[in-house]
């Protein structure tokens, strides 16, 4: 049965990335002016750009170019950037696992302190501790994560310089392996490097997982009062049982799932957030490549970045129904 | 029977009822001063603004924060707090423009996809699929991008990313009414499916949109800004707060008034939106009620 609902929602996922790889396309297209120029430069002859037109495929109609580039990307193949003039798959690549470190620790940070700043909040419900916690939320929502990020440079790096500034490491970076900097450093046994990469880690992360905490909690103090409100709650407080058991086993296991949801539908909002995260603290990430390709009309370097990133956040939202599927058993499609 | 339609039938009784509900959340008061005062500053900036939001003045360049000049100046020498109170405009604007856009267009998607069903409703969705399937603010900024950095793309962006929602929104709405008797009936007496899409299954279903478009406004402030800061959407010097806290942020070390002030103003306006649309939601959707 899980079999056939995970393979039905991988079925219904080849039209969504159909569609994803012609809005990649379309955007690339839309660029005003003339992307041969673009490529060729200012001072390119017009038979330089012709020769480009053509080795780029631009002289085609606009389906056949969809065409060409969709068998492209099934033989894995994302073209060459124009900017740095190097595959756009090695770009990804290169850039990719300082995103990845990045938000999965932004990620842990938001689950690991948001459940519980939760649970507390519901079970002192119009206490102090739940005031603080709703006051901390609704700050957390609207906090600008660019301005946030400013001010915790500002504060911890340029005034009290208790943490390091912006890049991922001061220094050489461990030998290369996963490119994730704690795990090649803890491979490695190199720990001035683990311990220089896990504090500049600190402003960044907690920067990007600042609105997602504030979500998570919410959303945990929310189904958690409703989940304490349950008729089981009761029945399980009447036999005595130690209230710390009660709000763990009764009340937080059943308020976990709509908690999950909030953290797949969160993971969009992470690697949107990476962008202003990864600008300030000149994290070298997947987005801060794009960015900058953006800026310079770069489209093949766009379209593959932009592509990877939605993959990325269909896989997860896969990953959470599927999850959602096996946790909560009266889920069916 | 559906407690939207509940509330349309006995409008007066339930809006009273809301209105005492609002009026006992400080929440949701706080929440709807801070609106108010952002529209009332962004109506009358040129009386509450002490000086011009772009004249440019090198003698009075990155002055801190004085009696002369309660948030200090740029590095133009500009009125800082004067551009933050400008900047009220260009927000409201962007508000204005992005929610109104996106719930006619979603709206208007949406009741043809539920009313009409088969394959009209079958391709809606899959686009609206495609759309959701991108984390927001990354397509955005490649929209934005593509058609040339400005205020004016910008919004075309949003606009672009947010109409799915609106659309999902309206459509479940309308499938769940189709069936109901005065559907029937209206459908019996002859009537259009014109008419009846736009006089009997609309008015019942925008409550709901009310609410999502309540609760989207925060994140149509936030995403502008995050825009505007990345240098997609407004562009320098117009007194946007995003655009601000831009170009103050090579004045980090410095001038911490640069960036704080603009930022604060995104904050604040945020909140007001975030905590109002709660109090909304709570009012016309009981079923959804949650304490922030």
């Amino acid at each position: 049965m899980l079999a056939f609902f995970i393979a039905r929602r991988l079925l219904l996922l080849v039209p969504t990335l159909l569609g994803v790889l012609l809005i990649t396309f379309l955007i690339s297209h839309i660029v005003p002016g003339d992307a041969a120029q673009l490529i060729a430069g200012p001072r390119a002859t017009p038979e330089i750009i012709q020769r480009i037109r053509q080795e780029y495929g631009l002289d085609k109609p606009l389906h056949i170019q969809f065409a060409i580039y969709l068998g492209q990307v099934l033989r894995g193949d994302l073209g060459k950037s124009i900017r740095t003039r190097r595959p756009v798959g090695a770009d990804i690549r290169a850039f990719f696992p300082a995103t990845f470190e990045l938000t999965t620790t932004a990620m842990l940070l938001a689950v690991l302190l948001g459940i519980p700043l939760g649970v507390i909040s519901a079970v002192y419900r119009d206490r102090l501790p739940d005031h603080l916690s709703r006051v901390f939320s609704v700050i957390g929502v609207s906090m600008p994560i660019f301005w946030l990020g400013l001010l915790l440079l500002f504060l911890f790096y340029i005034r009290l310089g208790i943490l390091p500034g912006p890049g991922r490491i001061s220094g050489d970076p461990p030998a290369h392996i996963t490119g994730l900097y704690l795990f090649d450093s803890l491979l490695t046994g190199n720990w001035r490097a683990l311990g220089d990469a896990a504090l500049h880690l600190v402003l960044p992360s907690f920067t990007l997982a600042f609105a997602v905490l504030a979500r998570i909690t919410r959303m945990t103090r929310s189904s958690m009062l409703e989940a304490l409100a349950q008729d089981y709650v009761r029945t399980a407080r009447a036999k005595g049982l130690h209230e710390r058991w009660v709000v763990v086993r009764h009340g937080l296991r059943n308020a976990l799932i709509p908690t999950l949801t909030v953290i797949g539908l969160s993971y969009g909002e992470l690697l949107g957030g990476a962008v202003a995260t990864e600008l300030i603290f000149a994290w070298p990430g997947m987005t801060h490549y794009v960015v900058g390709s953006m800026t310079s009309l770069d489209f093949p370097a766009v379209m593959g970045v932009t592509l990877v990133i939605a993959i990325i956040y269909i896989t997860v939202n896969l990953l959470v129904d599927i999850t959602y599927a096996l946790v909560d058993p009266r889920i069916r499609y | 029977m559906h407690w939207w339609i509940r509330g349309y039938a006995t409008r007066g009784s339930e809006w009273r009822r809301a209105l005492g509900r609002l009026w006992r959340s400080r929440l949701a008061l706080v929440g709807l001063a801070i609106v108010v005062a952002l529209v009332v500053v962004a109506v009358f900036a040129p009386w509450i603004a002490p000086y011009s939001p772009t004249k440019i003045n090198l003698r009075e360049r990155l002055k801190p924060p004085s009696v002369a000049h309660p948030f200090g100046t740029d590095d133009a020498g500009r009125d800082i707090l004067s551009r933050v109170i400008y900047g009220s405009r260009v927000t409201l604007r962007i508000c204005v423009l992005v929610v109104g856009l996106t719930l006619g267009i979603g709206t208007l998607l949406g009741l043809i996809s539920g009313y009409f069903g088969g394959w009209v409703d079958e391709v809606l969705m899959r686009v609206s699929d495609v759309f959701l399937a991108f984390p927001a603010l990354i397509l955005a900024m490649a929209i934005a991008a593509a058609l040339g950095p400005s205020l004016e793309n910008a919004i075309v962006a949003m606009v672009a990313i947010w109409w799915p929602r609106y659309a999902r929104v309206t459509r479940g709405q309308v499938l769940s009414i189709r069936e109901i008797d005065f559907v029937a009936a209206a459908r019996a007496a002859g009537a259009s499916s014109t008419r009846i899409m736009l006089r009997h299954i609309l008015p019942n279903c925008i409550s709901p949109v009310v609410v999502q478009a309540t609760l989207d406004l925060g994140e149509v402030v936030l995403t502008a800004a995050t825009l505007s800061f990345i240098g997609f959407g407004a562009q320098p010097p117009t007194p946007e707060w995003g655009a601000m806290v831009s170009v103050g942020r090579n004045f980090l070390r410095d001038y911490w008034w640069y960036t704080t002030f603009p930022g604060l103003a995104i904050l604040i306006t945020v909140m007001g939106f975030n905590l109002l649309g709660d109090a909304v939601r709570d009012i016309l959707d009981p079923r959804l009620r949650r304490g922030p």
